[in-house]
């Protein structure tokens, strides 16, 4: 029989990062997937990152993630989304190429020491005294394993519908996989269905570019990664989109469609995401909005085909294709495969803990859209969790969950784990509540020495950082000390239409104006008496660091306090073994959701949907005894 | 609704200490009606009735003899004040036999109640929410008709109401900012800043008059301290004494010692006044008199208003006048001419003319008195009014956190630091409700755009 230390089932982006990580971290790794070349697949957009996921990619990174790495070598268009705003909602995006998407996530995947691929349908577990110790085949095969990573996707009792026609599958072409829900459920676990959608494909020689609106990327793009070496990025040549919007023609020819579409007519009984309604539902939903916004994406640099961004549908072929050829730049179109609805099955993530691992079986971890999230890099973060929650395991080491103030991956698990989710969950920076903290751009401050410490970040790396680090502390504290005369910094002010000083100003202070620059103001600093400033200049990472925490020095300062109040009751531990049965107070809501998903603090109490504050005090009155 | 599962069963005498026609124990608990049963003798058994019933009935104790005749009101979980099975026992007013029934029923799976133990489990069980379950205290300290109305309307969840439909403006405003900064790419319109500040500015304008209302709300609770000040003769003690015969309820007469500040508690309109007649603030070489005049000075100090007194025969003491705006406040002073019976003419500084001997100007004097502390506003009971400490300072940090982000919105600073101060503002006013979550701004996103490509 074969045996792995980890055996991963899935190798989408969840699967991709936590086989990774767990093989790096000496674990040995079984990557157990129906199809080695669909590794890293993208099954939807050929897009990664985008407003709030883009900060998910850049954390994932700095915990010595992948995703990042082979979005940079594979993007064939970079933007910076919300550069208008401020820099915490500033978010990466990226075209890829996604052929090259998942050529590229193989190349990592069969190159990682410690990681075997390993082609199988695995359709139940072998389990020990509520300990996971292995799976078995749909031919029968046997592996065993210390621990388990499930990142099934979209696979288990995958149905995918067009119209009335529904065809079993997990991805287009792909077979579904039976049996896990089944063992899941035989085993406890209690399990629930979602839907989501994906668009029409068009071939590209067939729509009349010229009309269109176009959409290039960023002028000087920026890489995910912070191991990607700036001087040779991007890899690719870089295309541009296009827009296009539907019109109140297009929403007729829909309409006629209606009485096939398997979401109205109620065959399709999953639950979708809100935030990514199909055009049907964006039509029926919001009737008074004559047209919706279209982005023509390219698959790739070689590929014929678009994705139609926005044009998400499960509505007959022929009702997709006639409405398409009401659009502008799209009459002629050729549409190379219509867009269906995919429902599957998840486990609702009040079943995992903080770790991922599953509350019932020892050693068993789920990742991705099991957990009921939607979106590649939602895939990733909880993929490298649980990589390196189970090598820990393995390997006797201390959990690991990060907390909310300390990263957008913190409250991706700790939403999921408190709050369930009864829709396909979604990062928003909205969710963030320390969005000021949580920026794009410090993302290896906040990070990577968790990814040092794991040994998924090199020592030199993670050497840079930490100097970095030091010198960004230096110089803030230096710039509130250094003060400017009015006599030097009067005339820039005057120039800049801002508000004269009296007598001198300190630079902190003078940063903060908004129509003011930090560099401006250096010009005044005497480098050869401040040698570190000189420093500072030559780093544009640190300068830029420096720069936001002087600026917006008064916003996060708020947020701090606010965290101050947090950590206070996150801080407030609550032992694993209480009894919350016996606690007759509680209200009965808030009894059985404590109970079920048994929090870690009074912090973590107060997120869980259905306990109140009355719950809480009476938490902490019991927690004082 | 989720009700507590609690295993014990409560009692405690509702009705105040001392005699009256009848005194009223409340039991509430998964035993209330079991237990009264087995003390209670009627023509049915209570267990088999309906809920909001009353039943005529004996009290026997264990010797089957009878304690008092009854009557035995029956509320079943949840629709009762505890959300619990709630028994209330109207007996006869004696200490003796309302002790003897409480005996009894703790004899019976019932313990004693703790203070404000029905509160809590009314508050525990979801029947009322943290603003209302402070104002039940409210309503059992309340002492005067208009205190009673003004708890009465918070426990009703006026306030409640108020504060929940501003945090859903907020959450509307909040959403409109998380739009722009999670839906950039959206083809949706965004919100502008001049917009943006008619909504804040409108939000706290709504907070400024709850806040306002505070000084309302706190006299309507607290009532208002009302200092008596004046030469020797100008009639002090009589225009006290008419006041005292012309309002109906004279709460209570403190005594002191001689020459000592002699205090009453008046109830005008419904509204609270304690009534401090001053001995003198003018230095005394007479040791007890010199006590008395630190005293006075204390009092008038602490006063939220002050009468002072003269006649039409004495000179307008300027200088005594000085001094009392120095102790305390010129606006809070009313000049009050008395014995204007004996001289109509009589030309002295005065905001008022009364006589306490034919009741003159007593009723003028009254409204100056509420219109000097509600200012010329016009809250009534009838309006959500905040006079508990904690909810006002709730508010006025929301209308900071707001202030804050008037700052951000006329600086144009990007949305997501107006959205800190906005978060922080919902926060503060969740927390007057107990209600806090963050999910709602996503939410109400989702209902009111087309989110989504």
């Amino acid at each position: 029989m074969n045996h792995f230390d980890i055996i991963v089932i899935g190798g989408g982006h969840a699967g991709l990062e936590a086989a990774v990580a767990s093989a790096n971290m000496g674990c040995s790794v079984g990557l157990l997937t129906m199809d080695k070349y669909a590794i890293g697949r993208m099954s939807c957009n050929p897009a990664i990152g985008g407003t709030a996921k883009g900060h998910l990619v850049r954390e994932v990174d700095a915990l010595g993630g992948v995703m990042g790495k082979i979005a940079d070598k594979t993007g064939i268009q970079f933007r910076m989304l919300n550069k208008s705003k401020g820099p915490a909602v500033w978010s990466p995006r990226c075209q890829s190429d996604r052929k090259l998407y998942s050529e590229e996530a193989y190349n990592i995947a069969s190159s990682t020491n410690n990681l075997s691929i390993v082609e199988a349908n695995i359709t139940s577990f072998l389990i020990e005294n509520k300990k996971i110790v292995g799976v078995i085949t749909i031919d029968n095969k046997e592996f065993s394993c210390s621990a388990l990573i499930l990142s099934s996707g979209t696979f288990l009792n995958g149905k995918m519908h067009t119209g009335l026609t529904s065809t079993k599958g997990g991805r287009f072409g792909e077979q579904p996989a039976t049996g896990i829900t089944q063992s899941l459920i035989d085993l406890g676990f209690e399990s629930g269905r979602l839907k989501t959608g994906t668009p029409p494909r068009l071939k590209k020689d067939s729509i009349n570019w010229d009309v269109l609106e176009v959409q290039p990327g960023d002028e000087n793009p920026q890489p995910f990664s912070y191991s990607t070496d700036i001087s040779k990025f991007p890899f690719l040549p870089q295309l541009s989109c296009h827009i296009t919007y539907t019109n109140m023609n297009v929403h007729k020819i829909l309409e006629k469609g209606f009485e096939q579409s398997p979401m109205f007519t109620g065959r399709i009984k999953g639950i979708g995401p809100r935030y990514c309604p199909s055009i049907e539902d964006k039509i029926v939903r919001f009737a008074d909005k004559e047209r919706h916004q279209l982005f023509l994406e390219p698959e790739g640099l070689d590929s014929d085909q678009i994705y139609v961004n926005g044009f998400s549908s499960s509505l007959p072929a022929e009702i997709q294709f006639e409405a398409l050829t009401n659009i502008k730049g799209l009459e002629e179109c050729e549409m190379l495969r219509p867009g269906y609805a995919v429902e599957y099955d998840f486990f609702p993530p009040h079943q995992v803990d903080l770790t991922l691992e599953t509350k019932l079986i020892e050693g068993l971890y789920f990742a991705g859209q099991i957990n009921g999230t939607s979106g590649y890099e939602e895939a990733a973060a909880q993929g490298i969790v649980a990589g390196i929650n189970a090598a820990n395991k393995i390997q006797g080491k201390p959990d690991f969950a990060l907390k909310r103030n300390e990263a957008y991956i913190g409250v991706l698990i700790d939403d999921l784990v408190n709050k369930s989710t009864e829709e396909p969950y979604r990062m928003f920076t909205s969710r963030a509540e320390y969005r000021l903290l949580l920026r794009q751009d410090n993302a290896d401050r906040r990070l990577s020495s968790y990814g040092f410490n794991f040994n998924l970040i090199d020592e030199n790396e993670n050497k840079k950082i930490a100097e970095r680090e030091i010198l960004i502390n230096e110089c803030i504290k230096l710039f509130h000390k250094i003060k400017i005369h009015a006599r030097d910094v009067n005339k820039l002010l005057k120039k800049k239409d801002s508000p004269l000083i009296d007598s001198t100003g300190s630079i902190a202070k003078l940063s903060k104006r908004s129509e003011i620059n930090l560099i401006d103001l250096v010009q005044f600093v005497d480098v050869n008496k401040y040698k570190i400033v000189k420093k500072l200049l030559s780093d544009k990472i640190a300068f830029y660091q420096v720069e936001i925490e002087l600026k917006y020095e008064g916003y996060i300062k708020r947020q701090y306090e606010l965290i101050d109040k947090f950590e206070k009751y996150e801080s407030a531990n609550i032992p694993l073994s209480l009894n919350y049965l016996t606690l007759n107070a509680l209200s009965a809501e808030g009894k059985e959701k404590l109970n079920r998903i048994k929090p870690r603090s009074i912090g973590q109490a107060s997120r869980i949907s259905g306990v109140t504050p009355s719950d809480i005090s009476i938490l902490l009155v019991y927690l004082k005894k | 609704m989720n009700k507590i599962q609690t295993d014990d069963t409560i009692a405690a005498i509702a009705t105040p200490t001392g005699v009256g026609a009848i005194s009223i124990i409340r039991v509430s608990g998964p035993f209330a009606v079991s237990s009264t049963d087995t003390i209670f003798s009627g023509k049915s058994k209570l267990i088999d009735s309906h809920t909001h019933t009353i039943h005529y009935g004996n009290i026997l104790d264990s010797d089957n003899n009878i304690v008092d005749d009854v009557l035995v009101s029956v509320f079943k979980t949840p629709n009762s004040y505890t959300g619990e099975d709630s028994i209330e026992i109207s007996t006869h007013g004696s200490s003796f036999i309302t002790q003897k029934i409480i005996k009894l029923l703790l004899e019976n799976n019932v313990r004693l109640a703790e203070p404000g133990e029905f509160t809590k489990r009314a508050f525990l069980n979801g029947r009322i929410d943290l603003a209302q379950a402070e104002a039940v205290a409210d309503v059992i300290n309340s002492r005067t008709e208009a205190s009673l109305k003004g708890a009465r309307n918070q426990l009703d969840g006026l306030l409640s109401q108020k504060v929940q439909s501003l945090r859903e403006m907020l959450i509307n405003t909040s959403s409109l900012v998380e739009l722009e900064l999670d839906f950039a790419e959206e083809d949706v319109e965004f919100i502008q800043f001049d917009e943006l500040q008619k909504r804040t500015d409108s939000i706290i304008k709504e907070i400024d008059l709850l806040l306002n209302s505070y000084s309302f709300g706190k006299v309507v609770r607290d009532g208002v301290n009302v200092a008596l000040v004046g030469l020797t003769n100008v009639g002090k003690s009589s225009l006290l004494n008419y006041v005292l015969k012309e309002t109906r309820a004279i709460v209570s007469k403190i005594p002191g010692t001689t020459r000592d500040v002699i205090r009453e508690e008046v109830s005008i309109d419904g509204i609270l006044f304690r009534l401090y007649d001053t001995a003198g603030i003018r230095v005394s070489e007479d040791e007890i008199e010199k006590e008395g005049v630190i005293r006075s000075r204390e009092v008038i100090k602490n006063s939220d208003l002050i009468l002072f007194i003269n006649d039409v025969e004495q000179n307008y003491p300027d200088d005594l006048f000085e001094e009392l705006k120095i102790l305390n406040k010129q606006e809070n002073i009313i000049n009050v001419l008395n014995k204007i019976d004996l001289n109509k003419e009589a030309k002295i500084k005065s905001d008022i003319k009364v006589s306490a001997l034919t009741g003159e100007g007593i009723s003028d004097l009254f409204n100056l008195m509420k219109t000097k502390v509600f200012g010329s506003s016009n809250y009534s009971e009838k309006n959500a009014v905040v006079s508990n400490l904690r909810h006002y300072n709730c508010l006025k940090k929301a209308k900071e956190s707001l202030m804050d982000a008037n700052n951000s919105i006329s600086s144009k600073m990007s949305g997501e630091f107006i959205a800190v101060d906005l978060r922080n503002a919902e926060n503060n006013l969740g927390e007057i409700i107990g209600e806090v979550t963050s999910d709602d701004i996503l939410n109400n996103i989702f209902t009111k755009f087309c989110i989504g490509k």
